[in-house]
């Protein structure tokens, strides 16, 4: 019966062929009535159910449903540390996306029973075309009525007088072999069938490309998560939350080699340190998964392109093998794309970060009155404990950077030049309640417009972005300004120079006012800058008159600190009895925008990196596939078995021959199931040739 | 003398491929062949052994298209003449494209992407003035400018190819790196699909429609050229590096463009039972392509790009485990193209086995475009991953 054809474009549908035949024997076994009559007699739950396994309609629902279902996990980030999620989605949320397994939606039942669902839909269609597709391949159907060949889309009639059957049959024959066709003949009553045909390997494409998706699907499965899920759930495994160390994971954290076909794991080594182990991330938490051998990293390096980007990441490791190496270790090279395939493990370049680079600082005081600058020792990944003013406070030292190419701060971004900043440490300064505030120190100067500075980011939290104090260079030191800052904070010297220096006035008293007015004037502007020193103006001052005050307050101000700053130069050992250099102005300058900005910079301390030895660590993955064969056989068979099913087409062509008085009649009549057009032309050139070696053409086509 | 006859008969009716070779044919692949080794003595320094067989590859592939389809053939030679035009031109300054004037107006990559993305939408306009105005002369000259637009989108990118190597030989590959370049690769191969179906089906009524597709992405590159400056050569991060980008991504835009142009016949196939309900003989009705021939390059196009798109994202699962340590790590990227493989599994199958035809299949194609341009775009622009590069 017809193929069901909700609307069919211009052309009329295809009269009734086999391959309707075939296709819609395909469709009815499932669905409709004809499904009740074949079925009545053998209606077993088994066949039931092979009926709707092996149904068109659920396949392609199936296809659908997969699809709208991959997306969730691509919308959604996948493995994400727990406590963003639970940010995202604030607890109750979290709880439900948690419960339907949102957060690894790939690895979650559902999904994987999806998936599933849509191999054994396969295969079971599979089970149930391959027969029939078979028989297609070897069957010539040699029983067709000439009235169906009538019907064909291509079709053509000759009627030959006193031409004898059999040499028309073997006109016939001959131009089939030509083509290339094989054929059968069959003689029924009054009437031959020669049944033709080429190309049956298509049947094939269907057969490889199913097959290859059931391949692939079986293949993914082993590669998965599954069997964790699956020793989870039989209590074998329960995964770590509490971040512990490598070694000190108990035992059901731990997988043995071999425990599981496949698993994908990472491990941050230091340079220097081994590892025999990586870490599986798993949900909120992780496993350990041992390897049979042990991986030494040497040494890592990145590379960069000049314009900053990284160009490459190349670790140089070592696998210890006692049992498969004894005592020879094997040097090798890992880079991004160039992994280390080592007994089946796959060793991936995939991370790269600091693994406990040495420090040493000199911190200055930056609120007290004597420069006595402390040095200490560190390293990234480790603190110090320090005692503050109001309270212990914690050094925390986050990162070490041996680079730092940033983009050129005087130049327009277009014209894409970069300079290396050079190193850089970002620690974290944590007071006694807990909160910290996060530092970010060049450790050497920068130039800017001419000038250099040690340049010291600082943010209270971690999405804010850096802002910068500029420390004024003199002498390759940040030294002068720390002086003139520590200068300002010693109360008792800085009444003592306003004492020395030459009266301004006859008035005795108004000068000691004026020299409190001084005092006070510092005192403001050390905690709160130029700011705090308006805002008590505005405080004290009638408003007509504000204006005037302040100006003559900053006046005031700024003779102070330039006294002072003088004095300092004086120290120094700097000849001032003619004015300060430009230079030394510049500096003045820079060192008030300077203190300026120190009350917001919040330490207590200003930290110079003063030396390092860099420690880099490489982050490395192991990956161990055992499904891998198997799914790139199933790659191969996918792109054969599409190739095939598209551009090779089954070719069927019959000749039904009859001897009717003393003339035979000659019905040719065709069909392929795929690509028509090819096959019009394939049918009419037969067709010609045919016409020519009988010396008629049809009258008939 | 009868068994001679029969003899004869037989020769005539089965000519092998070997019969059929003309001079011409031999010609051409010896040519394809020398141009080919040519390249491979200038340039055999950067590449390793998978490169040389991409290439060995690449070579007897264009032998085969050559064969299989002539215009191919001028398009190849000329294509290559402006290259060798554009690389003598330059030498080894890369300087030389703002004072050289044939670099500058026309051969540097920049400016043959400007005379591209001009012809390609003057083509669109052409064909829809042929189309309406039933005009053969018309036809002939969007035809040409088509033909004309893919040659410099062509040229264009193997210039920039070499022009990535004069700006530092650790800079260079091939540029089908980031969304700027592949912008030009989709419109370059939508354009020869096109202009293949138009040929083999001999009717111009297709093409306003499939034009559309690339006026489109043309508009997509200026903006991102001049909005975003991004037509920058930039240099590759580590996980490009490898020979597996020269096949993967080509092949993924074979997919994507034959499902644009899928869906572009979609469009047309849809405006046109519209038109016929509408009034049967109206001028859209009559002017419009036949939905037979639609429904026929649609499936066509389809197939087409199911093959290329299933042989990509294979390739993209091979090199996956290569760089990513897995070949597959349901990276957005990844997940999407497994989407819009489905979804044309599922079209494939709705019109193969259940026999459906028309408005339906027809508006799927064009849903179908949406899915496939997220994959393409969207993914880069919305979701974070692996393949995070490229984004805008
Ligand atoms: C991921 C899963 C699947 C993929 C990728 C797939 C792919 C394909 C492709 C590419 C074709 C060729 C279509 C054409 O030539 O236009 C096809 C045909 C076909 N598929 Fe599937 N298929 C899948 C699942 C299924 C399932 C579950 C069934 C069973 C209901 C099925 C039954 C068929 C049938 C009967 C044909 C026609 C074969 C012929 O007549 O030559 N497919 N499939």
């Amino acid at each position: 019966m017809p193929l069901p054809t909700p609307f069919s474009p211009g052309r009329e549908p295809i009269p009734v062929s086999w391959v309707e035949q075939a296709s819609s024997t395909i469709l009815n076994l499932f669905v409709n009535e004809t499904t009740a009559r074949e079925s009545s007699s053998r209606r077993t739950l088994g066949w039931v159910l092979l009926e709707f396994l092996g149904s068109m309609n659920l396949a392609i629902t199936l296809l659908v449903v997969v699809a709208i279902a991959s997306v969730i996990g691509t919308v959604l980030q996948q493995n994400q540390p727990y406590s963003n999620y639970v940010l995202k989605f604030g607890p109750f949320w979290f709880e439900v996306f948690r419960w339907l397994g949102l957060y690894d939606v790939y690895g979650s039942g559902w999904f994987i029973g999806i998936l599933g669902f849509l191999i054994l839909s396969t295969g079971v269609c599979l089970y149930r075309q391959v027969p029939s597709m078979l028989r297609e391949m070897v069957r010539f159907r040699t029983q067709v009525q000439v009235h169906s060949l009538r019907g064909f889309h291509r079709c053509a009639e000759w009627w030959l007088p006193n031409q004898a059957l059999e040499d028309v049959s073997a006109a016939v024959t001959d131009t089939f072999r030509a083509r290339g066709y094989r054929w059968r003949s069959r003689d029924n009553e009054g009437h031959r069938v020669v049944a033709a045909m080429k190309g049956r390997y298509n049947r094939l494409g269907y057969l490889f490309t199913h097959a290859a998706v059931v391949v692939i699907g079986i293949g993914g499965l082993l590669d998965g998560n599954l069997w964790l899920k699956i020793k989870e759930w039989r209590g074998q495994i329960t995964i770590e939350k509490r971040d512990l160390s490598a070694r000190d994971v108990p035992p059901i954290s731990r997988l043995q080699p071999g425990a599981v076909p496949a698993f994908r794991g990472n491990v941050m080594l230091p340079e220097g340190a081994t590892a025999n182990f990586v870490f599986l991330r798993l949900r909120d938490g992780f496993l350990v998964q041992e390897l049979p051998f042990a991986i030494e990293l040497q040494d890592f390096q990145v590379a960069y392109y000049d314009t900053g980007q990284p160009k490459s990441f190349i670790s140089q490791v070592r696998i210890h093998d006692q049992e498969h190496l004894g005592n020879q270790p094997l040097n090798a090279t890992i880079q991004v794309n160039h992994p280390l395939i080592y007994r089946g493990y796959a060793i991936y370049q995939s991370d790269f970060g600091d693994g406990g680079s040495k420090l040493e600082f000199r911190a200055w005081p930056l609120s007290s009155p004597r420069l006595e600058s402390a040095t200490m020792k560190s390293a990234v990944g480790d603190g110090l404990k320090l005692e503050g003013s109001n309270g212990p406070l914690r050094l925390e030292f986050d990162n070490f950077r041996l680079f730092n190419l940033l983009p050129e701060p005087d130049v327009k971004p277009d014209d894409r030049k970069f300079r290396n900043f050079g190193p850089s440490i970002s620690f974290k300064l944590r007071n006694a309640v807990g909160e910290a505030r996060e530092y970010f120190n060049y450790m050497a100067p920068a130039q800017i417009e001419g000038r250099w500075f040690y340049i010291s980011g600082v943010r209270a939290r971690a999405d804010e972005p850096f802002s910068y104090l500029h420390i004024p260079v003199a002498n390759n030191s940040p030294e002068r300004f720390l002086r003139f800052n520590a200068w300002l904070h010693d109360a008792a010297r800085v009444r003592a120079l306003l004492e020395r220096v030459a009266p301004t006035t006859e008035n005795a008293d108004f000068q000691r006012d004026l020299n409190v007015v001084r005092a006070n004037l510092l005192a403001l502007f050390l905690e709160g800058g130029f700011a705090a020193v308006s805002e008590r103006a505005k405080a004290v001052v009638p408003a007509d008159r504000l204006r005037e005050a302040t100006t003559l307050y900053f006046t005031i101000l700024r003779d102070t600190l330039a006294e002072i700053f003088v004095e300092v130069l004086r120290e120094e050992g700097v000849n001032v009895e003619q004015g300060i250099g430009k230079s030394d102005d510049a500096f003045f300058n820079d060192a008030l925008s300077a203190l300026v900005a120190l009350p917001s910079y919040g330490s207590p301390f200003y930290l110079q990196l003063t030396g390092f030895q860099q420690v880099e660590a490489s982050g490395l993955q192991v990956t161990y596939s055992g499904g891998t064969v198997v799914v790139y056989t199933g790659f191969a068979l996918l792109v054969m078995g599409i190739f095939i099913m598209f551009y090779t087409s089954h070719r069927r062509i019959w000749a039904w021959l009859a001897v009717e008085d003393d003339a035979t009649r000659l019905v040719l009549a065709g069909t392929g199931n795929r690509r028509q057009a090819d096959f019009a032309q394939e049918f009419s050139l037969l067709q010609t040739a045919l016409a020519r070696r009988l010396g008629s053409a049809p009258q008939v086509d | 003398m009868a068994a001679t006859h029969q003899a004869v008969l037989d020769q005539w009716e089965s000519v092998s491929l070997w019969q059929k070779l003309t001079i011409r044919d031999v010609l051409w692949g010896l040519l394809v062949v020398a141009g080919s080794g040519y390249a491979y003595a200038l340039y055999q320094g950067y590449m390793d052994s998978y490169e040389v067989a991409i290439q060995i590859g690449a070579t007897l592939a264009l032998i085969a298209w050559g064969l299989y389809w002539k215009p191919v053939r001028l398009f190849s030679l000329t294509v290559a003449g402006l290259t060798v035009v554009a690389l003598w031109r330059y030498g080894t300054d890369f300087d030389l494209r703002k004072s050289d004037f044939l670099l500058k107006y026309f051969l540097e990559s920049q400016a043959a992407f400007m005379w591209m993305s001009s012809l390609y939408v003057l083509a669109t306009f052409a064909y829809f003035a042929a189309l309406l105005g039933r005009s053969e002369f018309t036809g002939k000259t969007a035809t040409a400018l088509t033909w004309i637009a893919a040659t410099m989108g062509l040229t264009g990118l193997l210039v920039r190819w070499r022009e990535s190597y004069l700006l530092g030989a650790d800079i260079g590959h091939i540029p089908v790196s980031n969304l700027y370049e592949v912008f030009i690769l989709f419109a370059l191969i939508t354009a020869l699909l096109y202009l293949f179906y138009e040929d083999r089906h001999h009717t111009r009524a297709m093409g306003g429609f499939a034009l559309l597709v690339i006026s489109g992405a043309v508009a997509f590159l200026l903006w991102y050229t001049f909005g975003r400056d991004a037509y920058h050569i930039q240099p590759l991060i580590p996980a490009l590096q490898s020979y597996w980008m020269k096949i993967h991504v080509p092949a993924n835009f074979i997919g994507y463009g034959a499902f644009a142009l899928a869906a572009m016949l979609g469009v047309a196939f849809l405006l046109r039972t519209g038109a016929e309900a509408h009034d049967p003989n109206g001028l859209l009705a009559r002017v419009l392509p036949p939905l037979e021939l639609l429904d026929d390059v649609m499936y066509k196009a389809i197939a087409l790009g199911f093959a290329a798109f299933t042989i990509a994202t294979i390739l993209g699962a091979l090199w996956a485990a290569e760089a990513w340590g897995g070949y597959w790590s349901w990276d957005p990227k990844e997940t999407w193209a497994l989407i819009v493989w489905l979804n044309y599994a599922a079209w494939l199958h709705l019109r193969l086995t259940k026999g459906w035809r028309g408005a339906p299949m027809a508006w799927w194609a064009v849903i179908g475009l949406f899915v496939t341009l997220f994959a393409f775009l969207g993914v880069n622009m919305f979701l974070s991953g692996l393949h995070s590069y490229g984004s805008l």
